[in-house]
């Protein structure tokens, strides 16, 4: 356990390297992936969202120490595959049709890539039925939408009411966000959460997919 | 394109000292519109606003049509109440309306038609600011130089300055696909390159253009805005995200890109959420639109008040045609600005202007390295510093070193406080900047393993 304590607090200090190593040599001892990945890497990136929630960790430092647990994770990959364990859910994303607006949507998607999820971003200017046919295509847990203006937020409830058209609204959960969004906008086009901020999202997603 | 773009170049500064780089006066004050003379001895409001929520689509463009119209009449009506000296709108188009230039211009010609009655019935000097949006990234990697949207965009350009703007301007975007990833890794020779390389290339060619417009209809080119670089930075800094320190670091070496606009033959003023306006002014001696405190309905900052110490527009950025109690939200707003149009005025008038610059500065340049750096002093030493060099690459070096510098100083001093954190990052930022090539080309060669999947090196002549 000690080992996998160390694992966390390099996780913490973003050492890409020592975090690979580190990963190869408690593989090679015999250590499962998954005990790795769960008492380790996610206890890890845990300690660096509540840092950053409270002011003590930056952005960067955030993303640096996400890019060690990739490099974890590409050493504990083919191992999960192997043993049939699963990222805790697929996560489609997008901004809405009209909007480029991205930044706060990345930031969601690394931080949710961080907390374990597996994430496939559609990227800007995404109309509903770019949504409808990744939902169809990759059957995801969770659809996360974003709109930065007055004047695109609405395309937010077109989309949600073209994912109801195509049958898909009880297949997937849909949380939105942006800056002129708010909880009692996301009550009214149906959307399931709203997160005021990214590392809201994370703690938000995970109780809408009642993930502890 | 315009094949015989005379080129200006700054070597000099316009304005020799901080006393001189006052609110309301510019030493090259713009006349545009309707008698309105910007940077010629007082400050005026600049109002803009935008839709409330709802689309803009083909059914619904009659109502997007009535709120402009309903913003037109209490233009008229508010300015007459208020006793404004003068008044700049501005509208900034929304998406769509760049993207079917005739909207675009059909707003433009409803708000023109509205300062133009303003004028006959009583003389208001005014003139209305186009600002189409930059919708070349609407597909990433973005193509800036061809392609359906710059084709769109450069339309609208033309559509607006037919219809009535009397002024252009612009927030672009080149480089901004780098500097946003840059940015969020907090990556100083990524941020460099995006500002100083790529977005400077981008200028020229959009500039060009932009000048070719305005002088084909006889308006005024006004100024670019370095908001989704700059701007960006302050507002993930205000979310703890990002360190203030880079964000004040980022604002100094925006302000190269936005002069290339100034190179190209812009000379009016510049466009409000452009922080790097008081450099710009003291190298080129244009005048600017500023906003602070009196935009906190469109984005909180730390400037407030020192961002109000050189301006010669005074803005509130944006806010949606809402009702408040009093009215409508931009009535509102254009009070509010108008209000603090009468204290510049009346300092101005006195002689005063001094000592209510340096109010306006103390009350917050202590408080945080962002308002620091927009300090006229600090102005002063970033535009010194970026005069001093040749290419846009290492003028954007020298900013962001210059305010690294006037950092460090002020904490020396004393005057300016930093925690430990901040501290670290501004030695982290000091020792990147330190070690960043000396050409340009080496740089370009380093960046394209992590950056080179995010822009089209054609879209910048590389």
């Amino acid at each position: 356990m000690e080992e996998l304590e160390k694992l966390a607090l390099l996780l913490e200090e973003g050492d890409v390297q020592s975090v690979a190593s580190l990963t190869q040599q408690l593989v090679d001892s015999g250590m499962s992936a998954q005990t790795i990945l769960n008492n380790g890497l996610i206890v890890g990136m845990g300690v660096v969202g509540e840092k950053m929630r409270t002011g003590e960790m930056y952005l960067p430092e955030v993303l640096q120490s996400a890019t060690a647990m990739h490099a974890s994770l590409k050493i504990l990959k083919p191992l999960l595959a192997q043993g049939g364990i699963q990222p805790l859910g697929k996560i489609v994303m997008g901004t809405v049709k009209g909007d480029v607006h991205d930044i706060g949507k990345n930031l969601v998607g690394i931080l949710l890539q961080g907390a374990g999820f597996e994430i496939l971003d559609l990227g800007v200017n995404v109309g509903p039925a770019k949504f409808v046919d990744a939902i169809n295509q990759h059957n995801p847990s969770l659809l996360a939408i974003s709109a930065m203006l007055t004047t695109t937020m609405l395309n937010m409830k077109t989309t949600i009411e073209a994912i109801g058209s195509a049958g898909l609204r009880s297949k997937v959960k849909i949380i939105v966000g942006g800056a002129p969004v708010s909880q009692k906008f996301a009550d009214e086009i149906g959307a399931d959460g709203y997160a005021q901020n990214a590392v809201r999202a994370v703690d938000k997603v995970k109780e809408m997919l009642t993930i502890a | 394109m315009n094949n015989t773009t005379t080129i200006n170049t700054f070597s000099k500064l316009a304005i020799k000292s901080s006393s001189e780089l006052m609110f309301g006066k510019a030493p090259k004050p713009a006349k545009c519109g309707f008698n309105l003379n910007v940077g010629g001895g007082q400050v005026f409001p600049e109002i803009n606003f935008t839709l409330p929520t709802m689309l803009i689509e083909e059914n619904t463009w009659p109502a997007v049509v009535e709120q402009y119209q309903e913003i037109g009449e209490m233009l008229v009506r508010s300015a007459k109440r208020l006793h404004l000296p003068g008044l700049m709108v501005e509208f900034e188009l929304l998406p769509p309306m760049t993207e079917k230039p005739e909207w675009g211009a059909e707003i433009t010609n409803i708000l023109h038609m509205a300062l133009k009655r303003a004028n006959d019935e009583y003389g208001l000097p005014c003139a209305l600011r186009a600002t189409p949006t930059d919708i070349r990234d609407g597909i990433r990697p973005p193509v800036l130089r061809s392609g359906r949207e710059w084709e769109a965009l450069a339309a609208s350009m033309d559509r607006c300055a037919a219809a009535g703007a009397d002024i252009l301007s612009i927030e672009s975007v080149g480089g901004k696909e780098v500097n946003d990833e840059a940015m969020l890794h907090g990556d100083v020779a990524g941020m460099i390159f995006g500002l100083g390389v790529l977005a400077p290339r981008d200028m020229e060619f959009l500039w060009d253009e932009i000048v070719r417009v305005s002088t084909k209809h006889n308006i005024v080119p006004g100024g670019d805005s370095a908001c989704g670089f700059a701007n960006t930075a302050m507002q993930l800094s205000s979310q703890s995200m990002l360190p203030e320190v880079f964000a004040a670091v980022v604002r100094a070496a925006s302000t190269v890109r936005s002069l290339v606009a100034y190179e190209r033959g812009a000379y009016g003023p510049s466009k409000d959420c452009a922080y790097e306006g008081p450099v710009i002014k003291a190298i080129t001696g244009a005048p600017i639109a500023m906003e602070g405190k009196s935009a906190s309905c469109a984005h909180f900052s730390p400037v407030g008040n020192v961002a109000a110490s050189m301006c010669d527009l005074w803005s509130n950025e944006s806010v949606q045609n809402v009702r408040l109690l009093s009215g409508s939200a931009p009535e509102a707003f254009m009070e509010l600005l108008a209000y603090d149009c009468r204290i510049f005025n009346k300092a101005l008038e006195g002689g005063s202007e001094q000592a209510y610059q340096s109010l306006l500065v103390e009350s917050d340049v202590h408080l945080s390295p962002q308002a620091l750096v927009l300090s006229p002093e600090s102005t002063m030493r970033i535009a010194s510093a970026i005069v001093r060099e040749k290419s846009h690459y290492r003028m954007t070096v020298a900013a962001a070193r210059e305010a690294v510098s006037i950092i460090r100083d002020s904490v020396r001093s004393g005057e300016l406080s930093l925690n430990k954190k901040e501290a670290t990052w501004l030695d982290r930022v000091d020792r990147e900047l330190g070690v960043l090539p000396q050409d340009e080309g080496t740089l370009i060669d380093s960046m394209s393993a992590n950056y080179g999947h995010l822009y089209l090196p054609e879209s910048y002549g590389l």
